[in-house]
């Protein structure tokens, strides 16, 4: 029964940790605090989906083409949506809030165009839904996939921002934007790769969570609040942070929901959240101050 | 400056006057969640049959009134799931829109909200997407309002009787493990269950509910296995339903008796798990022998490429067809004799002859279905053409 709780709150954790990580590049490095971002996933679950059922093609090949697509759509929005805004904007802070207001204007873009497509219905399909024994526990392949995605994703994406030139040059710009620019990087490129990366990421996450899940047009804003808490919790910016706080969100949930009562999971989650914030407001792997 | 002035207030005058005499359209206004939480269940239940109903009546040329056909025209406007937005937009249809009829808007909460705007302005209210044990006092209070589909203390009355009979046979034991939606309809029924299960009998050995959006329910499906008991009850939403469903057959967590909340009626449940859906017990259901509910579905089919939901759109489309015939009766837009037509008439509907008693359908639908053969036949309450519950629910197919 243990192994079970563990097993379960690691694969849901695993999720999360998904969900979070390109928002925390977005966020972290490019600035952007990306509203959208829900809606971007359910985009993606849409498009695996449409995918998946109009042209045969297999949710693990669209897990390739739908970010890929993610990629250079949020390339494109930073491009020609938030440049003008990076251009403008005096300080990082005023960055942000601008950022907020542009951003949730996007929300109801993406929303609305979904609505008009596919209306307000449910939807689902079912993909690699089989179970795999896992020290005598069972555990759906398609859960288990997304968790194997978000420490490949998170691992990978670590090594490659702090063994790489091109990822220091990321890192430097989430670190302070005016002095990497006096060491010749190109900020607004690393930022716009940051940017487009994340969008790429949190399409990976559709993919994978339209496997599983039964989502509409309007649920998006739930996969950014909790993405929010993620990287907030995690740290801003930082991808292992993201994957730690995703883990440990997940685990006691399900913890929670076995040994207390399924009916305090949220509760048990904000408290984690509060908690956290209380003793390292920068987040877990969080830098203080800026 | 004075006299443009009275210009105008004549011409707005003469404006209010005029629609009285020559009723050239009937105006129809509904709020309704087309974003927001509300929608998925709104969408799936509710707007198609009003786009159905609308298309029918105006393939006909309109309403029936005074003897000649008048077609029938639409306002619509977005709640967002929201009540504050419910009951503006509402009273926007009927102080600025001045539309004749309002249909209602989705859920029990909306519809309680909006309940005093209709019954303010005596608009009858015909809801067939709240389920509350208060109907049959909301219906005194506003008496415009019709509660169609039902009470949770129904619902959970024929599903208690369901499985005393199944216990007495004994096809399953004395102990219930139950999960509900910390949400209106999950609080309302368990609560319900809770008083039904012991009345009857029954022990419940897991009894447990969880937040709206959980995205993980094989804790609970654990817990509920381990519980050891042969039947497994859950008063759920559709993606929680959805996730039930494929999560207890990852695991191979197979009760003897599987009741699961909304959604097992909605189309997209066989078309997902095909097979699987055999034996899973739901709210609402089907007859296999009525002829206009087969042809209701049909055409569902082809206006918007999936079929109705096997709970609610059959009343919702009955109720569309109760006012339709009540206005073509009365004959003119006269809202209260309306109203009173549809207390006291009879109608021919999809589901058959509808009298209503106190403002309540009594025995014209299914409370309990299940799903056998691919069809989701009505098992309760024991009215003509109730098919017997199969149990135990048969193994998950991989």
């Amino acid at each position: 029964m243990l192994i079970e709780v563990l097993l379960s709150g690691v694969t849901l954790g695993g999720m999360y940790a998904l969900v979070a990580m390109g928002l925390t590049l977005q966020y972290g490095v490019a600035r952007i605090m990306n509203l959208s971002y829900g809606e971007l996933l359910i985009a993606a679950a849409f498009a695996a989906m449409s995918f998946y059922g109009g042209f045969a093609l297999n949710p693990l090949l669209g897990l390739l083409v739908v970010p890929l697509m993610a990629f250079v759509l949020s390339y494109a929005i930073y491009r020609y949506l938030m440049l003008p805004l990076v251009r403008r904007a005096p300080t990082r802070d005023a960055l942000e809030v601008d950022s907020i207001l542009a951003t949730f204007g996007l929300l109801f873009v993406i929303q609305g165009v979904m609505l008009a497509i596919f209306g307000g219905a449910y939807y689902s399909y079912s993909y690699l839904a089989v179970p795999l024994k896992f020290l005598g526990a069972t555990v759906a392949a398609n859960r288990l996939l997304a968790l194997v995605l978000a420490v490949v994703i998170g691992l990978g994406l670590y090594l490659g921002l702090t063994r790489t030139r091109l990822g220091t040059a990321v890192r430097a710009v989430a670190v302070d934007p005016v002095a990497a620019q006096l060491v010749a990087i190109d900020v607004r490129t690393a930022s716009a790769l940051a940017f487009a990366l994340g969008g790429a990421l949190v399409a990976a996450a559709g993919v994978l969570v339209s496997m599983f899940l039964t989502f509409n047009a309007n649920l998006g804003v739930v996969f950014t609040l909790k993405a929010l808490v993620v990287v907030i919790m995690g740290g801003v910016g930082n991808l292992l942070g993201a994957l730690i706080a995703g883990l440990i969100l997940g685990l006691v949930e399900n913890s929670v929901a076995v040994f207390v009562d399924p009916g305090l999971t949220l509760a048990a989650t904000y408290a984690i959240f509060l908690l956290v914030l209380l003793v390292r407001p920068q987040g877990l792997l969080g830098r203080s101050g800026r | 400056m004075y006299r443009r002035m009275s210009l105008l207030a004549a011409l707005a005058a003469g404006l209010l006057a005029a629609p009285s005499l020559a009723q050239d359209k009937v105006k129809i206004g509904y709020a309704i969640s087309k974003t927001g939480p509300n929608a998925g269940g709104a969408s799936i239940t509710q707007i198609p049959n009003y786009e159905m109903w609308v298309k029918d009546v105006n393939a006909k040329g309109g309403l029936m009134i005074g003897g000649k056909r008048v077609p029938v025209e639409v306002i619509e406007y977005d709640d967002r799931s929201n009540s504050e937005e419910a009951v503006r937009a509402v009273e926007r249809l009927v102080t600025q829109d001045k539309v004749d009829f309002l249909f209602p808007p989705w859920g029990t909460g909306l519809n309680l909200a909006v309940g005093p705007v209709f019954n303010k302005y005596g608009y009858p209210q015909l809801t067939f997407s709240a389920v509350t044990d208060r109907a049959p006092e909301l219906a005194k209070r506003w008496p415009n309002s019709f509660w169609l589909l039902g009470t949770s203390a129904q619902y959970v009355d024929a599903l208690v009787s369901v499985m005393k009979k199944l216990r007495d046979e004994g096809k399953i034991s004395a102990n219930v493990a139950m999960i509900s939606i910390a949400d209106g309809f999950g609080i309302d029924l368990s609560n319900a269950a809770r008083k039904g299960f012991e009345a009857a009998g029954f022990k419940l050995a897991y009894d447990k509910s969880y937040p709206i959006g959980t995205q993980d329910l094989s804790p609970l499906l654990g817990e509920a296995a381990r519980s050891g008991a042969d039947s497994f009850v859950a008063f759920s939403y559709p993606p929680d339903t959805l996730a039930l469903t494929e999560q207890a057959k990852v695991a191979s967590y197979a009760p003897k008796l599987m009741f699961l909340g909304v959604g097992v009626g909605f189309p997209m449940y066989p078309g997902r798990f095909g097979a699987n859906a055999e034996g899973i017990m739901s709210l609402g259901g089907w007859s296999k022998d009525n002829a206009s509910t087969q042809a209701y579905a049909k055409k569902h089919e082809e206006m918007f490429k999936r079929g109705p939901d096997r709970w609610g759109s059959q009343v919702g489309y009955s109720s569309l067809q109760m006012l339709e015939q009540a206005i073509e009766k009365v004959g003119k837009i006269d809202r209260p004799a309306i109203i009173k037509e549809l207390q006291t008439g009879t109608f021919d509907t999809v589901l058959g002859k509808v009298k209503l008693v106190d403002n309540q359908m009594k025995d014209n639908f299914w409370l309990i279905g299940q799903w056998q053969d691919g069809f989701f036949v009505g098992v309760a309450p024991p009215r003509a053409g109730a098919a017997n519950v199969v149990v135990p629910k048969p193994a998950w197919k991989p």
